[in-house]
């Protein structure tokens, strides 16, 4: 255990300075990722306002409190992309991973982990603009906010295994993009990535709570912006760790079959 | 003429090249097809919860989305791989091999690439707007049908110079490959008519980033909301955009002190 907390803090400290030097390309990658939410907040909040002021329950305050906090939550989740792993395999690169004494998937966990603290630093002063701009309403008692700091990473950690598992696709075929694609759009529509659940039709909402996206956006934002009673809250919690461990046992499972097939030259 | 040719030329080889991988355009349709049935559940939820946004019905919500497609796949297949290329020729300095060939830079650059594939967006996009042509029961005349071609053409000329300006960046920046997801970020927002934004977004997304000009000028031609007017603005723009593009591509250029050399 002691070795696994020494490599995580070494190769997050190594990420910050790493990712630190480039300041720049982190507010291209920032930039882009804010035009995402400000165009559903946008839509939305116009609906909003033509439905004389709210929909389902979100006034344009709140639907601007939830996807300005959707900003954050998307920085926690950000994982290592399927598109890595193929690329990792496809050019032979696993090899210098698999020779350290240490899974190759704790690398990316911490090496994410530490970006994630450059990430939101510089994420703050953008933060405040945009409520500068869209004026959210937000007044999160002090347990959810205590909930919403231990969801965010619950976020990123379930987040991580399932992504890692669809990664592992290229072991066996290198034409995963459609999968990807496909992958994604769903989790665009069952996560509260495009909306919050609750403007969902109601046959969605029930669909969503059988995949493990909803852990992954709804929960942590909701946790902050919404009104969830404190059950809700632990439950939410709960069920992260539930899909996390899923996921865990999913990926290990998969990586034991799929590292047989790999072989490389080279690097 | 010489650089139609060259066009010609370029064009031919990349087909030919993309012609070997014949499942890659099954999976291309598969994906175009997976990106309409997410765009079409966006449209259906927000149509849930109203009956207009912004001025805009459902079927004519519809037509922006289909020009959106179309002209999303045009960049795909004819703009983002040339300029994808130029940013690593730019990174690895092995732009020398093309500034030093008997051709303008600028126009080779932007000539190199072509993905055939992806021009499956284009079909898509094409078909969603008939369909919502004949979902709106009006009649596109000649009128509506023209400045629908030029507003395409304007719009197009006026993506590919903000990109090629955005690339050039590389020039000082060299590592900046997050530009993709920047366009294709911002480009995002033509989704939906550009009206629907506040002001300085949607000031933003006239002027800066062109995508009111791709996308919601030309989706305007067929809904009859454009006026001669804002046609004749979009040529300035076009013209100014494509000199700037020109400027800046010529001063990277300069300070382009290539690996090989």
């Amino acid at each position: 255990m002691r070795r696994y907390i020494d490599y995580y803090i070494t190769n997050m400290k190594l990420s910050v300075q790493d990712r630190f030097q480039y300041r720049v390309q982190n507010y291209f990658y920032l930039f882009a990722q804010m035009a995402e939410p400000v165009i559903y907040l946008v839509v939305w909040s116009t609906i909003a306002r033509a439905q004389g002021g709210q929909v389902s329950g979100y006034t344009a305050g709140g639907l601007a409190a939830y996807y300005i906090v959707w900003t954050l939550v998307r920085n926690m989740n950000v994982v290592l992309a399927p598109r890595d792993w193929e690329y990792r395999i496809q050019q032979g690169r696993l090899s210098t991973e698999l020779m350290r004494p240490i899974h190759p998937i704790h690398t990316d966990v911490s090496f994410f982990a530490g970006w994630k603290v450059v990430m939101i630093l510089l994420w703050l002063p953008l933060a405040a603009f945009l409520t500068f701009v869209f004026k959210p309403t937000l007044n999160p008692t002090w347990f959810q906010i205590v909930v919403f700091f231990f969801a965010i990473w619950g976020a990123y950690l379930v987040r991580t295994v399932f992504i890692a598992t669809l990664g592992l696709i290229t072991f066996w075929t290198t034409r995963v993009g459609a999968i990807y694609d496909l992958y994604f759009a769903l989790e665009l529509i069952l996560s509260g990535r495009l909306v919050p659940m609750p403007l969902m039709p109601a046959w969605i909402q029930h669909i969503a709570n059988f995949f493990p996206f909803q852990s992954t956006f709804f929960f942590p934002i909701n946790a902050l912006t919404g009104s969830p009673t404190v059950t809700e809250l632990l439950m939410g919690l709960g069920t992260q760790l539930l899909w996390f461990l899923l996921g865990l046992g999913l990926v290990n499972l998969v990586w034991h079959f799929a590292i047989r097939r790999f072989s490389s030259i080279g690097n | 003429m010489r650089i139609l040719k060259l066009i010609w030329s370029y064009l031919r080889i990349n087909i030919a090249n993309e012609m070997q991988y014949r499942v890659n355009f099954f999976i291309q349709l598969l994906q175009s097809f997976i990106a309409l049935a997410t765009g079409l559940i966006s449209l259906w939820l927000v149509f849930s919860h109203t009956s207009q946004l912004g001025g805009w019905s459902r079927p004519e919500l519809l037509l922006v989305m289909g020009v959106y497609t179309m002209m999303g796949g045009a960049i795909q297949s004819a703009i983002t791989p040339n300029m994808l290329r130029l940013l690593d020729d730019i990174h690895d300095g092995t732009l020398d091999f093309a500034l030093t060939k008997p051709v303008d830079g600028q126009a080779l650059v932007s000539i190199r690439e072509f993905r055939f594939w992806q021009l499956t967006d284009v079909i898509v996009g094409l078909i969603v707007i008939g369909a919502a042509i004949s979902q709106m029961q009006t009649e596109v005349g000649l009128w509506q049908a023209a400045s629908f071609a030029v507003a395409l053409f304007l719009g197009g000329i006026m993506v590919y110079s903000f990109w090629l300006i955005l690339t050039s960046i590389a020039f000082w920046v060299i590592r900046i490959f997050e530009l993709v997801d920047i366009f294709q970020g911002i480009f995002a927002a033509g989704r939906w008519p550009v009206g629907i934004y506040p002001d300085w977004l949607r000031i933003g997304l006239t002027f800066l980033v062109p995508v009111a000009f791709a996308v919601t000028v030309p989706a305007e031609a067929l809904t009859n909301r454009l006026t001669p007017l804002t046609l004749l603005g979009a040529s300035g723009l076009a013209v100014l955009l494509m000199a700037l593009a020109r400027f800046v591509w010529r001063l990277g250029v300069r300070s382009y002190s290539g690996a090989s050399a």
